[in-house]
C-alpha cells in the first residue's frame, strides 16, 4: 500500500511539473491542481498508514485499541479546501485572462509585454 | 486581558471585513471607516507591544488545550515589531487610497480585502503553530490574489498568472516540508517541536524538512534565486496595492524565516550559516544590479525589494544578538521607506501620468514636495545618516565585522552603494533633468495621497532621529531570538 501510494505520488508531481511547464495556460490550472492532490497524499502517507482503525475511540476506561492518527485527516481536510479556493480562482482567472487577450498561449503573453 | 489582546490582531481585521463587505457599495463609509478601523489596530498592536515588552511573551492556548495538543497563540517581541510596524503601514496605505485608487475597485472590494490580508499577516505573526501558519498564509495570499487582480486590466491579469502560479507553488513546498516534519516529529506545536529537536540525536529528515520550508519561504520574500516573479508582478496593480504589498507581504517571508531559523536549525548550524550568507549576498547583489537597469520607477523600486531583504538575510545567518538586533530595525526601515518611496512614485505618476523615467522630468522645479518626499526614503534606502537606513546598514555591517563574516560585509558596503547609484538615478531622471517635450500633461495630485506620503516621511525620519529607544527593543527582541529557550518555555510551561 505505501509502495503504490509512494508511486502514485511520484507520477501526481510528475504530471504537475510536466503541465506547469506546457504553455497552454488552462493545462496550467490543471498543473497547480495535481500538485495540490499529489501534496495531500505526502501529507497522508508522511506521517504514517494505520489500516483498519478508526480516527477516534470512545473513552472507556481500560480499553486501550490502535487507533489512526486523526490529525494528518484534519490537515489534508484544511489543505482541500483551501486548494479547492485557490483553484476555484485561478480557474476564474484564467477565464478572465482569455476573454481579455483571446489567447491562451503563455508564450504570446511575454510576447506583449 | 491577554486572551483579548492577543485574539485582537486576528479578530478585529475579521469583524472589519466582514462590515466592509457588508457596506460594499457606500464609498464614503468604506474610505472613513476602514482609516478608523487600521487607526484602531495600529492602537491595539502597540498596546500588545508595551505589553509584551513590559511582561514577557504573551501566549494563549486556544480552546483551553494544553500546549502541544491544541493551537497555541504567541506574540514575543519580533511579533509585536512587526505587527506594529504592519498596521502602521496599512493606516497610511488607507490614507493614500480614496484619493489614487479608482471609484470601480474601491467598490468592488478593495477595503475588505486589505483587511482579509491584514487579518493573514497579523494571523501569521502571532502563530505557535506551523499549520495555523500555513492556514494564515493562505489568507493573506488568497486576499492579495484578488488584490493584484482586482479591476482586471489585461496587464494585471499577465502579472497574477504569474504571481498565483508562484505563490501555490511555494505553499507547496510548504505543506509538503509540514507534513515530512510531523511524520518525523509527531507535533506541530512550534514550541514543542523546537524542545524535541533539541533532544535529539540524529534527524535524518529534518535538514530536508528545513530545506523545503526555505524555499517556501524564500519564495514568498523573494530571495535568490527565487524572485523573478516579484518585479514580473508588483508593478502591475495601482501603485497603493503594491506599497501594501512592498510593505507587508514579502517581509511575512522574513519574519517566518527568523522565527524558524530561530528555533529549529540546531542540527549542521554551519552549512545553514554558509548557505543564508551565499544567499544574503547574491540576493543583495542581484537585485541592486538589475535595478539599476530599469526605467519604470516601479519596476526599479521592485527590484530594490530583493535587494533590500538580502540585508536582513545577512542579519539573520550572522544570528549574533547585534546582527540580529540590526536586521530586525532594517526590517522596520525597510517596510516604513519602500512604501514610502512607491507612495512617492504613485504621486509622480498622479502628477505626470507616467511612471517611465524617459517621460519624467522637472518635477523638481514644478513640485519641490513631491521632490522631498521622495528625497526622503529614496536617501533612507540609500543608508545617508541621519536617516534609518543609514543605522539599519551600519549596524548590520558592525555585526558582521564584530563576528568575522568580511565578505559578506565587504558586498553590503558594495551593495550600499550601488542603492545609493539607482536612487539618484530616478532622483536625476524624475526630479532634476528638464522636462521632456513629450511629456504628457500635468495632473492634479490628490490632497490625501499627499498627505499620507508626508506622515510616512516624518515616521521615516522620527525612525532615524530616535533610532537608540528603536534599537534597544530590537535587541531585547534579538535577545529573544537568540535564546529560543525563553519562547519554548514561554508556551510549554503555561
Amino acid at each position: 500500500m505505501l509502495l503504490l501510494l509512494a508511486i502514485l505520488i511520484g507520477v501526481l508531481y510528475g504530471s504537475a511539473v510536466y503541465l506547469l511547464l506546457r504553455r497552454n495556460i488552462f493545462k496550467l490550472v490543471l498543473g497547480l491542481i495535481f500538485l495540490g492532490h499529489a501534496t495531500n497524499l505526502l501529507l497522508f502517507v508522511a506521517s504514517g498508514l494505520t489500516r483498519g482503525y478508526p480516527a477516534f475511540i470512545r473513552n472507556v476506561a481500560g480499553e486501550t485499541r490502535q487507533m489512526a492518527d486523526p490529525l494528518p485527516q484534519a490537515l489534508i481536510l484544511t489543505a482541500i479546501v483551501i486548494g479547492l479556493g485557490v483553484t476555484a480562482f485561478a480557474l476564474v482567472m484564467v477565464y478572465r485572462f482569455y476573454s481579455v487577450t483571446q489567447t491562451v498561449d503563455l508564450d504570446e503573453l511575454s510576447e506583449n509585454e | 486581558m491577554t486572551m483579548m489582546l492577543l485574539t485582537a490582531p486576528i479578530l478585529l481585521p475579521l469583524l472589519f471585513m466582514v462590515v466592509l463587505i457588508l457596506t460594499r457599495k457606500r464609498l464614503l463609509f468604506q474610505q472613513v471607516f476602514s482609516l478608523a478601523a487600521s487607526l484602531t489596530l495600529t492602537f491595539v498592536s502597540a498596546w500588545l507591544l508595551i505589553t509584551v515588552r513590559q511582561e514577557g511573551i504573551a501566549t494563549l492556548q486556544m480552546g483551553m488545550w494544553p500546549a502541544p495538543y491544541g493551537i497555541t497563540l504567541v506574540a514575543d517581541l519580533l511579533s509585536g515589531i512587526m505587527l506594529v510596524t504592519t498596521s502602521f503601514v496599512a493606516l497610511v496605505v488607507m490614507v493614500y487610497s480614496p484619493g489614487f485608487i479608482d471609484r470601480e475597485r474601491q467598490t468592488a472590494g478593495y477595503y475588505p480585502l486589505v483587511f482579509g490580508l491584514l487579518m493573514g499577516v497579523n494571523g501569521a505573526f502571532i502563530t505557535g503553530d506551523i499549520f495555523n501558519m500555513y492556514v494564515w498564509y493562505e489568507v493573506m495570499l488568497t486576499s492579495s490574489f484578488v488584490l493584484i487582480a482586482l479591476g482586471g486590466s489585461a496587464e494585471q491579469l499577465r502579472g497574477s498568472v504569474k504571481y498565483v502560479t508562484i505563490s501555490f507553488v511555494a505553499s507547496i513546498f510548504f505543506v509538503s516540508a509540514i507534513g515530512i516534519m510531523y511524520g518525523q516529529a509527531g507535533t506541530l506545536n512550534m514550541a514543542d517541536l523546537a524542545s524535541k529537536m533539541r533532544g535529539w540525536e540524529e534527524m535524518p529528515y529534518m535538514n530536508g524538512a528545513l530545506m523545503l520550508f526555505f524555499i517556501a519561504f524564500s519564495v514568498k520574500s523573494a530571495l535568490f534565486p527565487f524572485f523573478f516573479w516579484l518585479p514580473a508582478s508588483y508593478h502591475t496593480p495601482p501603485v497603493a496595492i503594491t506599497a501594501l504589498f512592498a510593505g507587508t507581504l514579502t517581509k511575512v517571508g522574513i519574519y517566518t524565516l527568523f522565527r524558524f531559523y530561530s528555533l529549529f536549525v540546531v542540527q549542521d548550524v554551519l552549512f545553514w550559516k554558509v548557505f543564508l550568507l551565499v544567499v544574503a549576498g547574491l540576493t543583495m547583489s542581484v537585485g541592486v544590479l538589475m535595478a539599476a537597469s530599469q526605467f519604470d520607477i516601479r519596476k526599479i523600486l521592485s527590484f530594490h525589494i530583493i535587494s533590500q531583504v538580502g540585508y536582513m538575510v545577512m542579519g539573520l545567518a550572522v544570528f549574533t544578538t547585534h546582527a540580529v538586533a540590526a536586521a530586525i530595525y532594517f526590517t522596520v526601515h525597510n517596510m516604513l521607506s519602500k512604501t514610502n518611496t512607491f507612495l512617492a512614485g504613485g504621486l509622480v505618476y498622479q502628477r505626470s501620468g507616467s511612471y517611465d523615467l524617459k517621460y519624467l522630468g522637472g518635477l523638481y522645479k514644478a513640485r519641490p514636495l513631491l521632490a522631498l518626499l521622495f528625497f526622503i526614503p529614496a536617501m533612507s534606502l540609500a543608508g545617508i545618516p541621519p536617516l534609518p537606513g543609514f543605522f539599519g546598514k551600519f549596524l548590520l555591517i558592525r555585526g558582521g565585522f564584530l563576528s568575522g563574516d568580511y565578505v559578506i560585509t565587504a558586498v553590503a558596503i558594495l551593495v550600499g552603494l550601488f542603492t545609493l547609484f539607482s536612487m539618484v538615478k530616478i532622483w536625476n531622471e524624475a526630479y532634476w533633468k528638464k522636462q521632456p517635450d513629450d511629456c504628457p500633461p500635468a495632473g492634479k495630485v490628490g490632497r490625501p495621497a499627499l498627505a499620507a506620503t508626508t506622515l510616512l516621511a516624518v515616521a521615516v525620519i522620527l525612525l532615524g532621529l530616535f533610532a537608540g529607544p528603536v534599537m534597544e527593543v530590537a535587541h531585547e527582541a534579538s535577545l529573544q531570538l537568540t535564546n529560543p529557550e525563553i519562547y519554548i518555555r514561554a508556551v510549554l510551561d503555561h
